[in-house]
C-alpha cells in the first residue's frame, strides 16, 4: 500500500494536496480564481501580414479595369448565361445521380462472391478510369459511326425493333452517358471504399438477426458507409460539375461554352471567363453547404454530443463577443465565461 | 425431463489446417442453461456460431428444437438451405456478441425494431411496444431514444440482449458477454441474464466468470482443443473435477 519511501513521518491521509509546505495556496473560494488568456503575438503578426495582402489583392480586383466589372454585370445573370447554368446543372445532376446508382452496383457486384461479378466490375472501373472523360465524349458523339442502329431483341439473335442511335440519345443524351459512366468508375470506388470501412461485426449482428440480406445493406451497411463515403462523394461531384466544362467539345451550350461563345462574338475575354468562375464558385459553394447538412445527418449517433451547426456556432460567437464588450474593463476573464464560451 | 432444445453431434470445424472443432457433442434442454469453460482457442466461440451458422460445419450437424440447422435432410442426404432460410432458422436463435455490436446509427429502440419489423414483419408499433417493454425488462427504460454510444458498456450489452430477445427466440447464444466490459459493469449484465435464467429461457453461455456458473448453470462445458472435456452439474464439474485439463484449468481461473 505505502509506495513512499522516505521516512515514515507522515501519517497516512496527511499527505493530501496542499498540505505540504511546498504546496502551492489554495484560496478558499475557487469561483474567486481569474483565468488570464494566452497572448499569442506572432499568431497576430502573421494574421495582419496575411490581412494586408488580402486587402491589396481584393483592391487590384475592384480597380484594375482589365477585369472590365461592367461587363461582367452585363452578362452574369443575362439569359443565355443563366440558361446555360441550367444545362450545367442538368448535366450534373444527371450525371451524379446515374453514375452513383451504376457505381454502388458495381461496387457490390466487386464485394459479391461471384468471382464473375467481381470480374466484370474489376473490368469496368479498370476501362473506363482507363479512358480520359474528353477521349470518351467525343467517342459517344461519334456513336453512329461505332453502331448506326441500336436495337432490341434476342443476344446474337433477331432485332426486334432498332432505332437510329444518334437520334435517339442525342447530343445531351450523348454527354450524360459519357460523364455518367465515367463517373460511376470512381463512384464505384468511392462506395467500395465506404462499405469495406463498416465493422464486420455490424453485418455478422444483422446476419445473427435474420434481417433480410438486402436490408442489411439498405439500413445497416450505406448509412454507416455513408460516413466515408460523403466526404468523398462530395468531391466527386464537385468535380463533376467542374468537369461539364469539357462537354464544350460537343458544342453543348453549358456553361463555359456559351462564355466562349460569348466572347468569340465580342473579344471580352476576361470579364466573361470571370462570369464562368462566379457560376462555377456559387454553383460549388452551394453544393458544399449541402455536403455538410447532409454529412451531418449521416453522422447521427456517431458522436456522443453532435458539435453545433455553423449557423448555432456563429451566434453563439455573437453571444461571447457581447459577453467579452461587457467585461472589457476588466483585463481578466472568469472562469464561468470560459466555460460558456467552449 | 423436457424435450432437447439445442442438439450438437459430432461437430467438426477446420480453418484450413486448423481443426477447431474434433467432434463436439452438446445436449441443452428446454429451460436450460449451459455454460461452456474453456481455455483461450479451445473452440468456444466457434461452437458458438455453429449453432446459429455464422459458422459452416465441416462435419455433423446441430439442431434447434428439432429443425436442422443450414440443412435440409432428405433420405441420407444433407440438402445446403438457401441464405434465406437460414436467416429465418437465426431468428429463432439470439445471439449476444461479446462486444456488443449495436447498429450505432440507431437510437435503442430502433435497434430493437429493426429485426422484428424486417424479418418477422411485425407491425411497427407492436414492435415498438415490445420493445420498450424489453428495455424496461432490462432496465433501460428511458433511453430507448438514445444513441448506443450515448450508453455504458454495461447499457449497451444490456440493450443487445434486449435486441436479441426482440425476436422471442427459442435460445439464447452468449459469447462471453460481459468480457469487453469493466469490472464494475460486469454484475450489471450478469443480473440480466440470471433474471432471464429464472424466467426459464434456454441459453448456451461462454463465460470465463466461474461464480456466475456455479449460480446459474444447470450444466457447466468444459472445452478443450476442440472437444468436450467434461461435463455436468456446477457442483461436479466445478468442485470435483473428474479430469486432469478441468482440474488445471479451474486452478488458474479460481
Ligand atoms: N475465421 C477464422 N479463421 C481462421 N482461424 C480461426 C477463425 N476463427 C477462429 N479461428 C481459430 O480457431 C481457434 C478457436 O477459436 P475460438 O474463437 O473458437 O476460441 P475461443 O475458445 O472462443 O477462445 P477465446 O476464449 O479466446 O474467445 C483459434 O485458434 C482461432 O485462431
Ligand atoms: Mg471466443
Amino acid at each position: 500500500m505505502d509506495l513512499t519511501t522516505g521516512p515514515a513521518a507522515t501519517p497516512p491521509g496527511a499527505a493530501a494536496p496542499g498540505a505540504g509546505p511546498e504546496a502551492p495556496p489554495v484560496p478558499d473560494d475557487p469561483a474567486a480564481l481569474r483565468v488570464v488568456p494566452a497572448r499569442h503575438y506572432a499568431r497576430w503578426a502573421a494574421a495582419a501580414a496575411v490581412a494586408v495582402l488580402v486587402a491589396q489583392f481584393a483592391h487590384g480586383l475592384a480597380t484594375n479595369p482589365v477585369w472590365e466589372w461592367d461587363v461582367f454585370r452585363a452578362y452574369v445573370l443575362s439569359e443565355t448565361i443563366v440558361q446555360a447554368v441550367w444545362v450545367t446543372l442538368q448535366l450534373t445532376a444527371y450525371a451524379t445521380v446515374l453514375g452513383f446508382l451504376l457505381g454502388t452496383v458495381l461496387a457490390f457486384m466487386r464485394l459479391s462472391r461471384s468471382p464473375v461479378l467481381q470480374t466484370v466490375a474489376w473490368t469496368y472501373v479498370w476501362v473506363f478510369r482507363s479512358i480520359p472523360m474528353i477521349v470518351q465524349l467525343v467517342f459517344w458523339f461519334n456513336l453512329s459511326a461505332l453502331y448506326e442502329e441500336l436495337g432490341v431483341g434476342i443476344p446474337f439473335g433477331p432485332v426486334f425493333w432498332s432505332v437510329d442511335s444518334n437520334s435517339l440519345i442525342g447530343t445531351i443524351g450523348a454527354a450524360v452517358i459519357g460523364l455518367t459512366l465515367h463517373q460511376a468508375a470512381y463512384a464505384a470506388e468511392v462506395v467500395r471504399g465506404g462499405v469495406v470501412a463498416v465493422d464486420h461485426g455490424q453485418l455478422e449482428a444483422a446476419a445473427a438477426l435474420g434481417i433480410p440480406r438486402l436490408r442489411q445493406i439498405r439500413r445497416i451497411v450505406l448509412p454507416q458507409a455513408m460516413r466515408a463515403i460523403l466526404p468523398t462523394a462530395g468531391n466527386e461531384i464537385v468535380g463533376l460539375l467542374k468537369g461539364t466544362s469539357v462537354v464544350y467539345v460537343m458544342s453543348i451550350g453549358e456553361l463555359f461554352y456559351q462564355a466562349q461563345v460569348i466572347y468569340g462574338r465580342n473579344g471580352r475575354v476576361i470579364p466573361l471567363l470571370l462570369v464562368a468562375t462566379a457560376w462555377y464558385v456559387v454553383l460549388t459553394s452551394l453544393l458544399s453547404v449541402a455536403q455538410y447538412y447532409v454529412e451531418r445527418r449521416f453522422a447521427r449517433g456517431a458522436d456522443r454530443t453532435p458539435p453545433p451547426t455553423p449557423l448555432r456556432r456563429a451566434r453563439q460567437f455573437v453571444r461571447t463577443l457581447r459577453g467579452a464588450a461587457a467585461q472589457r474593463d476588466r483585463s481578466v476573464v472568469p472562469l464561468r465565461f470560459l466555460g460558456d464560451s467552449r | 425431463m423436457s424435450e432437447v432444445m439445442v442438439d450438437v453431434h459430432g461437430v467438426r470445424k477446420s480453418f484450413g489446417p486448423l481443426e477447431v472443432l474434433r467432434g463436439v457433442d452438446l445436449r441443452v434442454r428446454a429451460g436450460e442453461v449451459a455454460v461452456v469453460l474453456g481455455p483461450s482457442g479451445s473452440g468456444k466461440s466457434t461452437l458458438l456460431r455453429t449453432v446459429n451458422h455464422l459458422e459452416k460445419v465441416d462435419g455433423g450437424w446441430v439442431s434447434v428444437d428439432g429443425e436442422l440447422i443450414g440443412y435440409r435432410r432428405a433420405g441420407d442426404r444433407l440438402y445446403e438451405l438457401k441464405e434465406k432460410e437460414v436467416l429465418r432458422q437465426r431468428t429463432r436463435i439470439g445471439f449476444v456478441f461479446q462486444d456488443f455490436n449495436l447498429f450505432p446509427h440507431l437510437t435503442v429502440v430502433e435497434n430493437l425494431v429493426e429485426a422484428p419489423v424486417s424479418a418477422l414483419r411485425r407491425p411497427r408499433a407492436q414492435a415498438e411496444e415490445t420493445a420498450r417493454r424489453l428495455l424496461e425488462r432490462v432496465g433501460l427504460a428511458d433511453k430507448a431514444d438514445a444513441y448506443p454510444r450515448q450508453l455504458s458498456g454495461g447499457q449497451q450489452q444490456r440493450v443487445a440482449i434486449a435486441r436479441a430477445l426482440a425476436l422471442e427466440p427459442k435460445v439464447l447464444l452468449f459469447d462471453e458477454p460481459t468480457s469487453a466490459l469493466d469490472p464494475e459493469l460486469v454484475g450489471e449484465v450478469l443480473d440480466v441474464i440470471k433474471d432471464l435464467a429464472r424466467t426459464g429461457t434456454t441459453m448456451i453461455v461462454v463465460t470465463h466468470e466461474i461464480g456466475f456458473a456455479r449460480e446459474v448453470a444447470d450444466t457447466v462445458v468444459f472445452m478443450d482443443g476442440g472437444v468436450v472435456v467434461e461435463q455436468g452439474p456446477p457442483a461436479a464439474v466445478l468442485d470435483a473435477p473428474r479430469h486432469e485439463r478441468t482440474r488445471a484449468f479451474l486452478s488458474k481461473v479460481l
